[in-house]
């Protein structure tokens, strides 16, 4: 099966009905708030990314997935206490890469998510650090092991997740 | 023009996009703290994402209640037992220390100080929190509505959580939630005192979550285990609460302790917390008459003794006092009886004077001496007609009809626990 699309290939293009792309980003962020408080290791997970990630790849269109990313974290960053945009900024960044990736290669197989999820984890990492860091001045320690062990978890809830959300694909 | 727009269009957007956040971020930075021109969009999120987990709390409270109260009942007999030798181990621990309060008070008077008293408290319950590893903030279902103002301190029984940061609920369609900034952020700060050495810093979150003891000398000894109590100095938590105990001590690249302290309150496993939302600052009242010290509470419970008939006026003696004659007496047994409702504790000591009251004793009146001073004076009311733990004051005690006879100080029940009380 190949990975890379070639330009005879036609890609997929789904699309979301609306009160999936409204109450899917809701629940991520509702669960991503409310979880943490039964299991303290939840924190390590990030939902709202995923969600964010999954939506960028199914509708391939760079500009869907950097709305997407930017209104998903910034309605994140509403339920921290830091300023608004930090989320707002990191996930800009991997929604719009992850639908123009989304473009050249095939998402819809496991091994694919598992690399693209655990790719932009760090990405979205090291962007929302650099933003903490430089804008805000935050003193946030950096640790390539806890970046990398929180990266491979969220990988693999990704595979799970991305594959109950495709019941909700409709093709354009 | 045009063309190359339509060319990078994308990429024009995602600069766009990111421009505009970055403006945005940096004009929240730059703005004072308190001016918040994001306030609506935190409502917006806060309102959506709240009802849902009230609604989830309320209905897992609901399911606990249900298990605890209809199925969850084996064992509660023996779990009762239980409590109740607690509660009466910790009424007579109680007792104690508040004799010792009462001195820090009457001293506290003498010197004028003013101490602040948590007047009311609020429970609340936690719903949610931000979500986040960088930023340790948790939202609780009690908002502007029902009292709740920013900056509230937030404890629970263990010890501190932090302080309200948001509150929201001031306008009607707004949830009524508050969010709580927890002291191991890094944005906290808690004004500390340790415990033994009275050593002062100022308590701080690490980004790792970690809970740190700053602007502690190098110089100083800080022992593992010591406790981390609130100093009162951020005019926010009042002075005396359990912060955390210290777990290690080093030295610091700087001046300055490196001390990490481990939260009091289980600060990621939190369901239910208090809200300070009045304290007091007065000065601390003497109570004068409402003491009743550990001795007196184990006289209650010490086997009776029963009545004597009515004796001559002034050849009745008691059993402790028949048994040591000619022994320095402390008080008039008449005085005593009257300072037994009004004497405050501080006056004890003066009980144990002896000789010179000896001699001015007047006639018919009974001496009486205690084999233990401690029984000598009670400061407040007795407890009950029966369980008096003086002996009768006057020459001519009359029985009180219906109420045991009283007991004597000398005959300890060797059943009962004998608490260490203060020599007087």
């Amino acid at each position: 099966m190949p990975i890379t699309y070639t330009s005879q290939e036609q890609v997929e293009v789904y699309r979301f009905n609306l009160p999936t792309a409204i109450f899917v980003p809701l629940l991520a962020l509702f669960l991503q708030a409310f979880l943490p408080l039964r299991f303290s290791f939840f924190t390590n997970f990030d939902l709202p990314l995923l969600v964010v990630i999954f939506f960028a790849v199914a509708r391939r269109s760079p500009v869907s997935g950097l709305l997407t990313g930017a209104t998903i974290g910034l309605l994140q960053d509403s339920l921290t206490h830091h300023p608004i945009g930090v989320y707002g900024i990191a996930k800009t960044f991997v929604g719009y890469g992850a639908s123009s990736l989304g473009v050249k290669i095939d998402v819809e197989n496991a091994g694919t998510r598992f690399l693209v999820t655990l790719f932009f984890y760090v990405i979205h990492e090291i962007a929302y650090f650099a933003v903490a860091r430089w804008m805000l001045s935050l003193s946030l320690q950096w640790s390539w092991g806890h970046e990398l062990g929180s990266g491979l978890a969220n990988a693999v809830l990704a595979v799970g997740l991305f594959a109950l959300l495709d019941r909700f694909k409709q093709r354009t | 023009m045009e063309s190359v727009f339509g060319r990078y269009r994308n990429l024009s957007i995602l600069v766009a996009v990111l421009f505009l956040q970055v403006l945005g971020l940096a004009m929240q930075v730059k703005r004072k703290v308190g001016s918040e021109p994001t306030r609506l969009i935190r409502v917006w999120t806060v309102s959506a994402v709240t009802p849902f987990e009230k609604a989830i709390v309320w209905v897992e409270n609901g399911t606990s209640g249900l298990w605890h109260n209809y199925f969850y009942l084996r064992g509660v007999r023996q779990e009762n037992r239980q409590l109740k030798a607690e509660i009466e181990r910790l009424r007579v621990e109680q007792v104690r220390l508040s004799e010792d309060a009462g001195q820090a008070r009457r001293l506290q008077v003498l010197l004028g100080f003013k101490e602040q008293f948590i007047s009311h408290t609020l429970p609340a319950q936690v719903i949610g929190s931000s979500g986040s590893e960088q930023s340790r903030s948790l939202y609780i279902d009690k908002g502007w509505r029902d009292g709740v103002r920013p900056d509230m301190a937030v404890i629970t029984a263990d010890g501190v959580v932090g302080k309200v940061l948001q509150v929201f609920g001031q306008k009607p369609l707004e949830p009524s939630t508050s969010q709580v900034l927890l002291i191991n952020d890094q944005n906290s700060g808690v004004g500390a005192i340790l415990e033994k050495s009275r050593l002062q810093g100022i308590l701080r979150g690490s980004a790792a979550g970690e809970v740190v003891l700053e602007k502690v000398m190098a110089d100083e000894q800080v022992q593992p285990g010591e406790r981390v109590l609130t100093s009162g100095g951020d005019q926010i938590f009042p002075k005396g609460l359990p912060v955390g105990t210290v777990v290690t001590s080093t030295s610091g690249s700087d001046l300055f302790l490196n001390i990490k302290v481990k939260p009091a309150a289980n600060l990621s496993k939190l369901e239910e917390v208090l809200v300070i939302t009045k304290l007091e600052d007065k000065a601390p009242a003497v109570v004068t008459n409402g003491s009743i010290r550990a001795v007196d509470i184990l006289a209650q419970r010490l086997p009776s003794v029963p009545d004597k008939p009515a004796e001559k006026p002034g050849a009745a003696t008691t059993p402790a006092n028949a048994g040591t004659p000619g022994t320095p007496q402390p008080e008039t047994a008449k005085t005593n009886d009257a300072q037994a409702h009004t004497a405050p504790p501080a006056n004890r000591p003066a009980a144990a004077k002896p000789a010179p009251t000896e001699t001015a004793k007047p006639a018919g009146t009974v001496l009486v001496r205690p084999a233990s001073d401690q029984k000598l004076v009670v400061p407040g009311p007795a407890p009950g007609a029966g369980n008096k733990p003086t002996v009768p004051a006057t020459a001519n005690p009359k029985p009180q009809p219906g109420s045991p006879p009283p007991v004597s100080p000398t005959q300890p029940d060797p059943s009962q626990p004998q608490p260490e009380d203060k020599p007087q």
